[in-house]
Formats: structure tokens, sequence, C-alpha cells
């Protein structure tokens, strides 16, 4: 059988398949449908200090093939996660990557102090991105100077795998990468939701309570695979590729435009099982083209000729 | 809770814009409790992507059967479907309604097809020795969605082309002044509009109301954190309708925060 597994720092994932933050809730919620030790690895809801209460609804409108959501944290807080959350997850054999949000650089490393206490962290992702909330992040993660703060302020308080998940609403998401690769960040995860917006032309009124919110689904796909390929460009380090992954296919062309690990999110929405069905597909794809190593598809984009109609959609 | 692929038995409109949808499932059959919802998803299309929620209208052996209005893309894809066609279907989701209790009469309060829950809540509480009398309402006659599974009906209609006119609120008061119940619950499903107005007169006469509410879902399980709707009571400020509802106290609830959904 072909190898599967992907190490990062200090972290092997079973798999190259993790759920994205905020699609999986605390990773528990979907134990009728599938086994969390199958994936990769499971991305916790953003967790913060105090337990938030997230926005008002509507929350959640449908697009073409996609999504918006506005959901604004919604989390339990750290202090229930590490007591009721972290030791069923450890207990089933996940390998946890726990997702923060924070509104002030102090507030991200207590959290991350307190994560440090107690057994079942893999490592972290770093929410610098969240577009929903005003003090949840999208400040921080526009403003390359804040984000490698917080990236060095966290380095120096772990040694577990830090992974910093970038907003895709700049205009370089390569100068990001970068801050992030020179404080230390082990990995960067591309790319949050895009800022989208909708409108019932009837009412006149916005589908979603604030506005604008965070755009996801198949949808966001073209453009999140050249936001990775652009940090690819920029960076060493590992990237997460993440954007409107809803099968095999979709997460092998991550991995091929560099991406080591792939994360999926909106598609969990439809099937909860999604995840491991995809992890399996890749599997199945690495035998059928007689591949030793999922390692090997990572970055092996070939750019020497054009490209072929067929792979264009026109077979 | 399962995901299963279905296939459907039946698909036909029964009245204006309402249609019906069954389809054969004995684990869905046999898990489901009165109030609960599945999330349906349309085609096997991106789009459109998301599942459609539905309360689960009648249960009869291992064949399900939902109820809607066409309003958009994915209903009217439920709407073409044939017996024979193959359905991805997630439930049965949400906590039932809460019907157990020291009562003697339930009214079950419909309206258009806020009348889905009701014939499974209704055959329920028969089994628990209750009265049970509906009271449904509809703009005009030709709107009533009722397939005859309703036990002891009452109609009404805004324009009196059957039963009472007047909506469901009047219906309800006129039955009471009728029939001078008192030992008596309160089940409603049917526009915000109408739980408001019900929930206004239960509460000025002291009746127990608990609603079934709608809203727009993506995963029905939690995990998207996209259908809150606030509380009135307890420590938080906004619990989940897929997990916690669809079936609320109507005082525990603050149905104004809810955008109306038609």
């Amino acid at each position: 059988m072909p190898s599967t597994e992907i190490t990062i720092r200090n972290v092997t994932f079973r798999n190259p398949v993790l759920t994205a933050s905020g699609t999986f809730g605390y990773g528990l919620e979907c134990e009728a449908f599938l086994d969390v030790a199958q994936l990769g690895g499971v991305v916790t809801k953003s967790i913060s200090r105090k337990p938030r209460d997230g926005n008002p609804p509507q929350r959640i409108a449908e697009t073409t093939a996609g999504m918006l959501n506005s959901i604004g944290l919604a989390n339990v807080g750290v202090d229930v996660f590490l007591q009721s959350k972290l030791p069923l997850l450890r207990e089933r054999g996940a390998t946890t990557i726990v997702n923060i949000a924070a509104s002030s650089i102090e507030e991200y490393c207590e959290v991350l102090e307190m994560c440090e206490e107690h057994e079942g962290v893999s490592g972290y992702e770093i929410n610098v991105s969240c577009p929903n909330v005003k003090d949840g992040g999208l400040n921080f993660g526009t403003h390359c100077p804040s984000v490698a703060q917080i990236t060095r302020e966290l380095r120096r308080r772990t040694d577990k795998m830090l992974a910093i998940k970038l907003t895709p609403n700049v205009t370089s998401i390569g100068e990001f990468a970068r801050a992030c690769e020179a404080e230390g960040a082990d990995a960067v995860s591309c790319v949050n939701t895009f800022i989208g917006m909708a409108v019932d032309v009837r009412t006149r009124r916005p589908k979603i309570a604030t506005i604008t919110g965070g755009y996801s689904g198949p949808a966001i796909k073209p453009i999140a695979l050249a936001k990775v390929y652009e940090a690819r460009k920029a960076v060493r380090i590992p990237i997460i590729g993440i954007g409107g992954i809803m099968s095999a296919e979709d997460a092998i062309e991550f991995m091929i435009v560099g991406a080591s690990l792939v994360q999926v999110g909106t598609a969990l929405f439809i099937d909860p099982a999604a995840g491991v069905k995809i992890a399996r597909g890749i599997e199945k794809y690495l035998v059928e083209q007689k591949i030793d190593s999922v390692r090997d598809l990572i970055g092996s984009l070939d750019t020497s000729m054009q490209p072929s109609l067929v792979a264009a959609g026109w077979s | 809770m399962f995901q299963e692929t279905v296939t459907i038995l039946e698909s036909r409109q029964i009245a204006d814009n309402v249609h019906t949808l069954a389809f054969a499932s004995e684990q869905i059959a046999g898990a489901t409790r009165p109030g609960q919802f599945l999330n349906i998803k349309p085609n096997s299309s991106l789009d459109p992507l998301l599942r459609r929620a539905y309360s689960v209208h009648r249960i009869e052996g291992d064949r399900v059967e939902i109820i809607y209005n066409v309003v958009g893309k994915g209903s009217a894809i439920f709407a073409s479907k044939r017996p024979g066609d193959p359905l991805d279907v997630l439930g049965p989701l949400g906590v039932p309604f809460h019907y157990e209790g020291e009562y003697a009469t339930a009214i079950l309060v419909s309206g258009g097809v806020g009348i889905a829950p009701m014939p499974v809540l209704g055959a329920a509480l028969e089994l628990l020795g209750k009265r049970v009398i509906n009271i449904h309402g509809a703009r005009t006659a030709g709107m009533i969605a009722n397939d005859g599974r309703l036990i002891d009906p009452r109609f009404a209609t805004d324009d009196g082309s059957l039963g009472f006119r007047g909506n469901v609120v009047g219906a309800l008061e006129h039955y009471l002044e009728q029939e001078g119940d008192s030992d008596l619950r309160v089940f409603a499903c049917g526009p915000n509009r109408m739980l408001s107005a019900l929930g206004g007169f239960c509460t000025a006469r002291g009746i127990a109301l608990e609603v079934s509410l709608e809203c727009q879902m993506a995963c029905g399980i939690g995990i998207c954190q996209g259908c809150p709707v606030e509380m009135g009571t307890g420590d938080r400020k906004y619990t989940l309708i897929c997990t916690h509802g669809p079936n609320y106290d109507f005082r525990d609830i603050i149905l104004d925060s809810l955008p109306s959904v038609h």
C-alpha cells in the first residue's frame, strides 16, 4: 500500500485530510458517521479565552455552488474546551489541532499557554483571519507586522506544530506567508474564507445579518488554488490547502499545487464523513497511479507544457 | 441518526403549491420521533449545494413522507422527483416534541406546510391517551394541505372558503369558547408571524405552548452553527435550532430574533 503519512514538525498525520476549523464542531458531533481517528486530523472550532455567543441570525446563506457564513466565532471558550471536549478527542485517538482566535496578542498567548498544560493537543492553528467579528482577527490578518508579531510570540511559547491560518483578502498572500515563515511558523493554512455578499432582491435586504460574510464551498476552489500556488512560490514551509474541497480529486489538486495537507470544510455540511471518504479516495488514486507516497504529489505541478484539453475539461 | 440513500416511492402535489414526497427507509421510519426532521440533498450536484431540512410528516411501516411548498431551487428539484429515484437523506434530527406529561387535551395548531409534524405527533399523543384536536389554517381552501391524516381537524381560512373565517388564533379562541376546555397544551408549527400571534394569545391565557421552528440550515447536526435562535431564559444567548430545537417552549425563546422564513 502507498504511504499516506505526512509529518510536520513533530506531528505525523496518518493521511493528509483534516477537518477545517468551524466546520466540524469540536470533532465529537459526527460520531454516528465516522471514526475521527480515521481522519488525518481534526482542527477544532476557533477557541477563545472566554465563551462567545456568536452573531445573530441569519448566519448562513446558500449561493451558487457555495455559501456565506457569519457565525462570529461562537464557541465554548478554552476552559470548557479543555475540560470537556479535548479529553474525548484524545480518548478517540484523534490528532487534534487546536484553532485559536483572539482579539489581542495577549489573549492568543494565554489560550495557547492554557492548552500547553493539557495532553492531547498535537498542534495549533492560529486564526488571524476571521472575517465575521470586528475584533476576531481579520484586522490582524490583513496587517503583516501583526501576523509576524503573533507568530513570534506564540513560537516562543510552544514546541508543538504551529500553523498560521491566512486570509485571502489581501493583495499578496505570499508576503504574509513569508512573515510567518521568518518568525518560525511550521506551516501556513491557505485560505480562510473570502469576503462575500448576497442580497434578497424582493426585500432588498442582505441575506446574512452582518451584510457581508465568509464565502466558502466549491465555487471558491480555483481562487483558493491560486492563493496556495502564490504561497508555494513564496515559502518553503508546508502549506495546508483549504478552499472548496469536495472530492479526492479536489484535494489532490491542492497537493499538486503545493499543499502538504488539506482541510475539508463546507463539504462536511453535506456529508459529515466527507473527510474520511476523501482520504480513502486519495489512497485509491495513489494505487491507481502507482505512486509510492502521497508526499510525491506535493508541489509536483508540471508547468513545462501547455495545459491539456483533457485537464481543462474538454475530454 | 443515519445517512442513507433511499428510494422514492411517491411524489405528488396535494394542494396549491403543496407537495409530498415519500420514500422507504426502515431505519429512519423506526427511529423518528414526533417533531424530528430530515436534512435532504436535492440532488448530487454542487448547485444547489446544501441539504434542505423538512419535518417528518407521516410514517407508515417503513414509508416516510415529507410535505413542502415549492419556494426555490431545491424544492423545485424535489417536486420533479419520480418513484424509483434515489434520495440522500440524513436523519432523524433534532429533539422531539416534549409531549408527555399530565394534561387531557392536545391542540395541534398549524399554518400552511406547518401541518408537517402534526400527523406523527397526533398519533403519538393518541397512544398516550390524550384527546387530540387539530386546527389547521391557510389563506384559502385550495391551499389547505390536509391529506386526511389529521385527527379531529378544524379548518380556518382567511377568506372563509373552508371552516372558520379568520386565522388559527381566532379559530383557537372560538374553539375554547365553545368547548371551555382548560386542561390542555398547544403544539404549533407555521410561519413565525402565526407563532408570534399564537404565543401572545396563549401567554395571555396561561396556556402551555410548544412551537416547532423552521429555519434555513446547512448541516442540521450542530457543526456549522448556522441556525441560532435567541433564548429568553437560561444562561446561553443562543441555541441551535437543529440540535437544541426545533421544538421549544414558547416562553424560552425570543421568536422575533428570527428572520421571517416566508
